[in-house]
């Protein structure tokens, strides 16, 4: 399968220059990878929040569930619960999975379902022009915080960490090839991965040349490790100019996962004259 | 006696809605028709309790004020009862702690601490003692309680066995109640009619956050997961719960979502994408008195128009409020049918009264059967949205070799890619708008509207709900009709104005303060004379609907 198969007639209406670019192409190239590898791109769904990061499952001619503003988890979780030989994978943002709907990526890890969830995050909201976001640096002069927010930004790999998400690493929209390494790693991975992409946005947050001067990738470490992977994404707080910016797999263990561990979770399909018999036994017991 | 009262009432903790399922089982093995309302304060220890056991030989769906027997198992219970007292009740108790004073009733104190002292039993079987003795007092055999006790208390049963048996000895007999000729019914609380409806109709997975009165129906379906192969799922708020029905509707599993009007609160941004992805879900939203926390274990009928009118943007949806447990049974299995025949959001509008309270269910009343959604012919490209006649489009579910299935909540083409295109925008708009029609004329099928007691009296009661029960045993008295409005939406107008063109006076009936039945109603032209309504968050007994009324048509 050739990736540019995996396109739409959908007209691409992401700002020239945009890091979404790189995680549309890189998440092409992996998904037609896949397929030839033998994991058929029927069985892949894909599922999107709101916010520029969301316009990636109309671009890609895949099964897909544009969900609403933070809530690409509860039907990805659902999706997979439902049919465990689906590859679910969300695309999520900043202001999506890490304010509106915090509570359902702090679950997922929790979880540690069979997903992925792919962070945009480029520490603007974009499609409503400007505002700061959970990771955006303190001081963030934005269009709700013209004086600079006053928040310190969110640390969301070391969030993952703590809650129990089993894959964690973090791309860069610059370094296309690094990306579908690490995407190909994650969707692979047996449990709840997360990747994050450093997707910058052209408009209201450029930063790639902060990025470009920052980033490096992480070598030799080892990913088994909690205490190792938290110190490398403590390394840089997404805060202040200075600190480099480690990339690559912090995190990887094979640890329980919720479908594996749920009792009598194995769909059982009964037909109506069994159904009919179980209900004749429940009202036995009723009377 | 064909029409006999028991409360049982005692502190948060003794077990009293327990207690009151057994004398419900008791009677039920007799023949009787059976209906209880258990009333209790949002706490887990102490407070007051009361469940009240209505027994008749014919089905019912409301208590009486006063009670023929009344079984105190603290000094509160018989303090705030008392007026419940007939010349002719009588009265049990645990003699311990109850000290009674009446010379008015008759009564027989257990020492219930003593027995279980010298059976060396748990203070939580002082319910079988005091269950014992209240056999002897009604006059039940000791098999039958035997029988019950074996059934539905079989934990430690030789131990409450001889517990039972020693109030059993120690009491005396007050009347006889005699076995009915007619079969035993089991008996269900609403909550459990819904989940055995929404199973019959073929439910894959359920999926909640606790919120009383809703709270009953998730360990319902918990505990029938292993047996019926459900999926049965608590996540972290009702925003998650909402979105991951959707989720297991996209991948064609049939699914179900329970709360109240708080926790409903969370789920109507995930409503509104049901409507616009067209994903089928089914709701069971069970009042209690708002507004916010409310009285949390209360019922009330408050929250109907919000239910019609919940979401953003315009689409279809079905309501329906069904008024006992057959209802429930039968409606939640139709609105699971209703949703996946048309891609809408299905409601099944109870209330606390509906949902917790307890009654006979008789299921040949409440068949339904699974239907088989529109499925994809598997011609050609697949499209989710696919413009059709009645607006519904067939479904297909991942994964389905070279086709792509794409649910979108922004606007949409028949393919499922974004667009804001106007013309498509109308066209998808109308596209609702058809499901709705369509919906609405399967509505034609279904008695939508029911109507009980005699035509061309004076007046008739328009209800929905929990009222149904109520409203036409009130009725009768006064040989006035009831007219209960099942399906609230759509909206079967010209049903309502047929079943109420005979009526001089039309007197609805409402546990709200605003009447909202007959606002809706008034919407599409029908005139509703008087109101009568309740909104302390109890139901309505028959003695109150019957001093209303009279006071109504004086």
């Amino acid at each position: 399968m050739n990736p540019k198969d995996l396109g739409t007639y959908a007209k691409n209406t992401w700002c020239p220059g945009c890091g979404n670019f790189s995680i549309l192409n890189a998440m092409k190239a992996v998904l037609a990878e896949l397929d030839e590898e033998g994991f058929p791109i029927e069985k892949v769904v894909l599922v999107s929040g709101i916010g520029c990061h969301g316009k990636i499952v109309d671009y890609l001619n895949v099964n897909s569930f544009y969900s609403i503003h933070g809530r690409t988890l509860p039907v990805a979780m659902a999706i997979k619960l439902a049919n465990p030989e689906l590859k679910v994978i969300c695309f999520s943002g900043d202001g999506d999975c890490l304010a509106e709907g915090l509570d359902h990526l702090i679950f997922a890890a929790k979880r540690n379902l069979d997903i992925t969830l792919v962070l945009h995050d480029n520490r603007v909201y974009g499609l409503t022009t400007g505002q700061y976001t959970p990771t955006s640096p303190q001081g963030f002069k934005g269009k709700s915080t013209p004086l600079g927010s006053a928040e310190l930004p969110m640390n969301p790999p070391e969030l993952m960490l703590v809650s129990g998400a089993s894959y964690i690493a973090r791309g860069y929209s610059h370094g296309i090839e690094f990306l579908q390494k690490l995407f190909k790693e994650a969707i692979l991975h047996k449990g709840f991965s997360f990747m994050e992409v450093l997707q910058v946005c052209m408009t209201y947050n450029n930063l790639y040349e902060s990025y470009n001067k920052r980033v490096y990738e992480v070598k030799d470490n080892d990913t088994s490790s909690f205490d190792e992977a938290m110190r490398i994404i403590r390394s840089w707080s997404y805060d202040g100019p200075e600190a480099p910016i480690p990339l690559g797999k912090f995190y990887q263990v094979d640890a329980p996962r919720f479908d594996q561990i749920f009792p009598g979770f194995e769909l059982k399909d009964l037909g109506e004259a069994d159904r009919e018999t179980e209900i004749r036994k429940v009202l036995e017991k009723s009377i | 006696m064909e029409d006999f009262s028991t409360l049982i009432g005692g502190i948060a903790g003794d077990g009293i809605n327990e207690a009151g399922l057994t004398i419900g089982h008791l009677f039920s093995r007799l023949g009787y028709r059976i209906y209880m309302y258990y009333d209790y304060p949002s706490l887990i220890r102490g407070g007051h309790n009361f469940s009240l056991i209505r027994a008749a030989g014919n089905k019912i769906g409301t208590h009486k004020e006063k009670v023929d027997v009344l079984i105190a198992l603290n000094q509160e219970t018989l303090e705030k009862h008392r007026e419940r007292l007939k010349d002719k009740s009588f009265v049990i108790y645990d003699a311990d702690k109850v000290k009674p004073k009446e010379s008015k009733s008759n009564g027989c104190g257990l020492s219930v601490s003593q027995i279980l002292k010298e059976e060396g039993a748990i203070p939580i079987m002082k319910n079988s003692c005091i269950l014992g003795g209240f056999c002897r007092v009604v006059g039940i055999e000791w098999p039958v309680i035997e029988e019950v006790m074996k059934k539905h208390i079989p934990n430690k049963l030789e131990l409450n066995l001889k517990v039972a048996r020693r109030g059993y000895d120690s009491a005396v007999e007050f009347c006889r109640m005699e076995k009915l000729d007619q079969e035993s019914l089991p008996i269900m609380t609403g909550n459990e009619a819904v989940g055995v409806g929404l199973i019959k109709a073929g439910l894959k997975a359920y999926v909640a956050y606790p919120m009383t009165p809703s709270s009953s129906l998730l360990a319902f379906m918990a505990q029938s997961a292993p047996d019926f192969g459900l999926k049965v799922i608590h996540p972290e708020n009702e925003i998650a719960v909402m979105l991951m029905a959707q989720g297991f509707a996209y991948a064609g599993i049939k699914a179900a979502v329970g709360t109240s009007g708080g926790g409903f609160c969370l789920m109507t941004e995930g409503l509104s994408l049901a409507g616009q992805a067209e994903m089928p879900v089914v709701i069971l939203m069970a009042q209690r008195v708002g507004p916010s926390t409310g009285l949390p274990t209360y019922t009330a009928q408050g929250d109907l128009h919000f239910i019609l009118n919940a979401g953003q943007g315009e689409f279809p949806r079905f309501v329906a409020a069904p008024g006992d447990a057959e209802e429930a049974c039968y409606w939640s299995g139709t609105a699971l049918n209703m949703a996946w025949k048309f891609q809408v959001p299905a409601f099944i509008l109870t209330d606390k009264s509906v949902s917790e309270n307890v009654y006979s269910l008789e299921i040949s009343a409440s068949e339904v059967k699974a239907e088989a959604p529109l499925l994809w012919d598997a011609q050609g490209k697949y499209s989710r949205y696919k413009y059709s006649e009645t607006g519904v489009s067939p479904l297909a579910y991942p994964s389905r070799k070279g086709q792509v299935i794409k649910a979108n909540g922004y606007g949409h083409d028949e393919y499922g890619i974004t667009t804001e295109d106007p013309k498509i925008a109308v066209q998808m708009a109308d596209k609702r708008l058809l499901k709705g029609q369509a919906l609405a004329k399967e509505m034609g099928n279904y008695e939508t509207v029911k109507v009980y007691g005699k035509s061309g009296g004076k007046a008739a009661l328009l209800c929905w709900g929990s009222n149904k029960g109520v409203c036409i045993e009130a009725g009768e008295q006064f040989g006035l009709k009831t007219v209960q409005v099942v399906v609230l939406s759509p909206f079967p107008a010209e049903r309502v104005k047929e079943s109420l063109k005979d009526a001089e006076r039309v007197v609805a009936v409402e546990g709200n303060s605003t009447a909202q039945l007959a606002r809706l109603a008034g919407f599409y032209g029908i005139h509703v004379d008087e109101k009568i309504l309740k909104y302390d968050g109890r139901p309505f007994s028959l003695d109150d609907l019957v001093s209303e009324i009279g006071r109504v048509l004086a």
